[in-house]
């Protein structure tokens, strides 16, 4: 006799402990502690406080560990826990003119006052992998930080007294920029939107974006004309003091490209800028968000719609999201047997009415 | 969980799905679109659904969900769990005793009453999205009310297939105003649509919210040659003999053997605790 | 400030519970136009708001909904107890999402009836108080067959309905009683209409 199957609860509950044990691993390995997590997989955490949309590297690391370092799987815990917060207010603008950096380079001048300033970066190792770090107890290497951060002017800055480059549009001085968690978005979307979205997309979509612009899909021929990391300070107006005080730091990545631009009927020839500002070292979408944004601002600026995918400004935004894409990507193994019946007796329908159609036609030949 | 308010969400953001709910309400068939939150559990699984259920739910309900008509599927009960964490209420497998009931693709055998709600998860709110992928497009075909292109897909169906092949998510009309999606119910229970019992659509990820009064006018989409048919598998429930129920088709072993059971696993059990028994019901089988 | 004692007064002891049975009663109304609706647990604003209004803005409003208030309704003891207990910025009824008065103040012209694409983006009214009634026949959404009520006019309401999917939304408060309705129901005078 058949019974239907009951125990859906205890499944879940076995999934839970099962998984608990497959996190720690074996006993006689050392467990990870956060703090471990949060100084030495640091990109790692930067990417999650990033496209979780909270500064917080204690918390990201966290969310790495009980994640077990799927990264998309921690930005969904950090969002989930983002949304529960009260918000006391909202800061001024951060200024990161004033970044205290730790990398600062411009492809587009050999020097610029204030340098180039490589910092802790990738771009010139050599991509061998370093058995050494397999042995334990190595001896620390001596790093070599600067002693103070130099002003670094942004060279956007330079080219704009000629007059060169397009300044950014400002918007007025009392809007208030929209925000993507609190109201739905609406489309056509202003650039701050814009620029929201594609700050906590998904790294790997905005890279793919990106990418696809520079091979031809609305190509805007970019250059890096600065990219920045370091630390700026979070201020926030105190109604009660009357001025804003400082209420910590973060850390960020900007980036501005500089883009050819021909002009337009309205508009001389010049150049224009993308632009991207992420939280943490992620110069890498950084970088890609620029790229995006300029594409994006093709209608601003009087370009034609190459009907690109970059250009497409809904295409973009409601798919950056690697928290929605996930989960409704993954929605399709729950149970779906109600709608696959019904589908099972339509194609069986039209199986047995086709047949009958068929089948008089054969006995007359 | 008890560092969390009353069913989870804070004060600010139930008001504001309220607000949303009440506009629905008011536009029937209608999609309001909502600031959804970010849930703790994926967008895709329910995310909309919790929401609206959050924002209805009060301290006395008795709660019930259901996922593919079945309260104890994995999803099912995980989320009858998180409001027993969250809100505290109590819970129940009978849709009788439910006054809210959360659902996934069914819609319970037993006719709702005046009182209850269903509260329905719904994964693409947008009838029109599988025809136009374009949101901007969408929205204003409904403005417009210009459902020609539903149509004409549903009359190539005709010429193809000789029938039209949507056999879920089947759109229907509201009041002669909108088409909506009544979520991935199969078509069989697309007649039940014009119920006593409050009806609310919840879509997290798409952040859409509508709803369906009592007795709202609701009609699937069909022509006058080819009428609307709610249909289902040709027999009755194996374990407690219903004819009028939706079945699920459960393959028994690797030789073509299968049986046919009613999906929505309460009303099968009250059956036959009535005494009903099927066909299979007992151990003669052989 | 004398109304201080008002303004800070009259609010929920236990808001997640209070306004969620609340909002279930302003739901099951505009889901069944004309029926009335008591509530239990009430909140209470000075005079002359009705507790059951009262209880609405609680429930509804808060500083992300604009909100007016006319005629006996926008006085300085309410204005502060609202703008104390919700934050709802007070605005002119043009730009209201919520519009709180008695029936005879209020000027429904000018109020926001959404749009073809967006026709949720319209006013809610909270008809607040007594009114000199008509015997009516309701017939649409959350309607059996057909309901009777009492509504301060009729044509208006008809008016309001012919623009479905734009319109106005109702409640009616008065004491402890609530009743709505919405855009999507047609008004007939009379009771066997």
């Amino acid at each position: 006799m058949y019974v239907a199957v009951k125990g859906g609860e205890r499944a879940i509950d076995n999934a839970h402990d099962w998984l608990a044990e497959e996190r720690r691993g074996p006993q006689d390995v050392a467990e990870l502690d956060v703090a471990q997590i949060r100084t030495q997989l640091g990109l790692a955490v930067n990417r999650v406080m990033a496209e979780g949309s909270l500064f917080d590297p204690d918390l990201a690391a966290l969310a790495i560990k009980q994640s077990r370092g799927d990264l998309i799987e921690a930005i969904f815990l950090i969002r989930a826990y983002r949304t529960t917060l009260p918000r006391f207010g909202y800061s001024t603008p951060v200024d990161t003119g004033a970044m205290a950096c730790d990398r600062r380079i411009s492809a587009t001048f050999k020097d610029v006052p204030g340098g180039q300033v490589l910092g802790p970066t990738f771009d010139y190792t050599h991509r061998l992998l370093d058995f050494a770090l397999e042995a334990e107890g190595l001896q620390r290497s001596e790093a070599i930080a600067p002693e103070a951060h130099p002003v670094m002017p942004r060279v956007s800055q330079f080219l704009n007294q000629e007059g060169l480059i397009q300044d950014e549009p400002r918007p007025e001085v009392d809007a208030v920029p929209g925000d993507l968690t609190r109201a739905p978005l609406e489309l056509p979307a202003t650039r701050a939107l814009r620029l929201q979205a594609l700050a906590r997309g998904d790294e790997g979509f905005v890279l793919s974006m990106a990418y696809s612009t520079q091979r031809g899909y609305a190509k805007n021929h970019p250059f890096v004309g600065e990219l920045r990391i370091g630390t700026v300070a979070v201020e926030m107006e105190i109604p009660e003091l009357g001025f804003a005080v400082e209420i910590g730091d973060v850390v960020l990545s900007e980036c501005e490209t500089v883009n050819q631009f021909t002009g337009s009927k309205t508009e001389p020839p010049q150049f224009t800028r993308g632009y991207g500002l992420v939280f943490g070292q992620t110069e890498r979408k950084a970088i890609s968000m620029a790229l995006v944004d300029r594409a994006l601002r093709w209608k601003e600026l009087g370009e034609d719609d190459k009907g690109a995918p970059a250009q497409d400004e809904e295409f973009v935004l409601y798919h950056a999201d690697n928290i929605q894409a996930t989960g409704f990507l993954e929605h399709i193994k729950l149970p779906h047997y109600v709608d696959f019946q019904s589908e099972l007796e339509l194609v069986r329908k039209l199986r047995r009415e086709a047949d009958a159609r068929v089948r008089p036609t054969e006995a007359a030949q | 969980m008890s560092a969390y308010n009353f069913a989870y969400l804070d004060e600010q953001t139930k008001r504001m799905i309220r607000r949303a709910l009440l506009k629905g309400m008011a536009i029937p068939g209608y999609q309001v679109p909502f600031a959804s939150r970010e849930m703790p559990m994926p967008y895709g699984w329910g995310t909309g659904g919790v929401q609206v259920s959050a924002a209805v739910m009060v301290p006395e309900d008795c709660f019930k969900v259901i996922d593919q008509g079945a309260d104890d599927t994995t999803n099912a009960v995980s989320i009858r769990r998180f409001f027993q964490a969250t809100a505290g209420v109590a819970v129940t497998e009978k849709t009788a005793e439910a006054s809210v009931i959360q659902t996934r693709h069914r819609i319970p055998e037993r006719d709702l009453r005046q009182g209850q709600i269903l509260v329905y998860q719904v994964p693409i709110p947008e009838p029109l999205r599988f025809l136009e992928p374009s949101e901007v497009e969408t929205r204003k075909m409904h403005a417009l009310e210009e459902y020609g292109l539903m149509h004409v897909k549903l009359y190539e169906d005709i010429a193809r297939h000789g029938d039209i092949s949507t056999s879920y998510a089947y759109p229907v009309k509201v009041e002669g105003r909108y088409v909506m999606d009544p979520s991935p119910i199969p078509k069989f229970d697309n007649p039940k649509l014009g119920m006593a019992a409050i009806q609310l659509f919840g879509a997290g990820r798409e952040q859409r919210i509508y709803a369906l009064p009592p007795h709202t006018d609701v009609v699937s989409l069909d022509f006058e040659d080819y009428p609307f048919q709610a249909g289902k598998a040709d027999h009755d429930c194996d374990l407690c003999g219903a004819g009028s129920s939706y079945l699920d088709e459960v393959i028994t072993d690797d030789a073509g053997g299968r049986m046919f059971v009613c999906s929505d696993t309460d009303f099968c059990r009250e059956r036959r605790e009535a005494g009903h028994v099927g066909a299979l019901g007992v151990e003669a089988v052989a | 400030m004398e109304q201080t004692s008002d303004m800070l007064t009259g609010g929920f002891s236990d808001a997640p519970r209070q306004s969620a049975r609340a909002f279930r009663a302003a739901l099951e109304a505009m889901a069944r136009p004309g029926s009335t609706y008591v509530l239990q647990e009430m909140a209470d604003a000075p005079a002359p708001v009705s507790r059951a209004a009262a209880t609405l803005l609680l429930v509804l409003c808060d500083a992300e909904t604009p909100l007016h208030l006319s005629g006996v309704c926008d006085t300085p003891a309410i204005r502060g107890w609202v703008t104390f207990h919700t934050g709802a910025p007070l605005v002119a009824a043009a730009e209201a999402m919520f519009v709180l008065g008695d029936w005879s103040s209020l000027d429904l012209r000018v109020l926001a009836r959404g749009t073809a694409e967006y026709p949720d983006r319209s006013a809610t009214v909270i008809v607040d108080g007594d009114f000199e009634g008509v015997d009516v026949s309701l017939r649409g959404p959350g309607i059996k067959d057909v309901s009777v009520t009492r509504l301060p006019d009729v044509v208006v309401f008809q008016e309001n309905a012919a623009h479905f999917p734009l319109g106005l939304d109702f409640y009616f408060t008065r004491g402890a009683k609530l009743s709505a309705l919405p855009r999507s129901t047609r008004v007939t005078a009379g009771e066997n209409a």
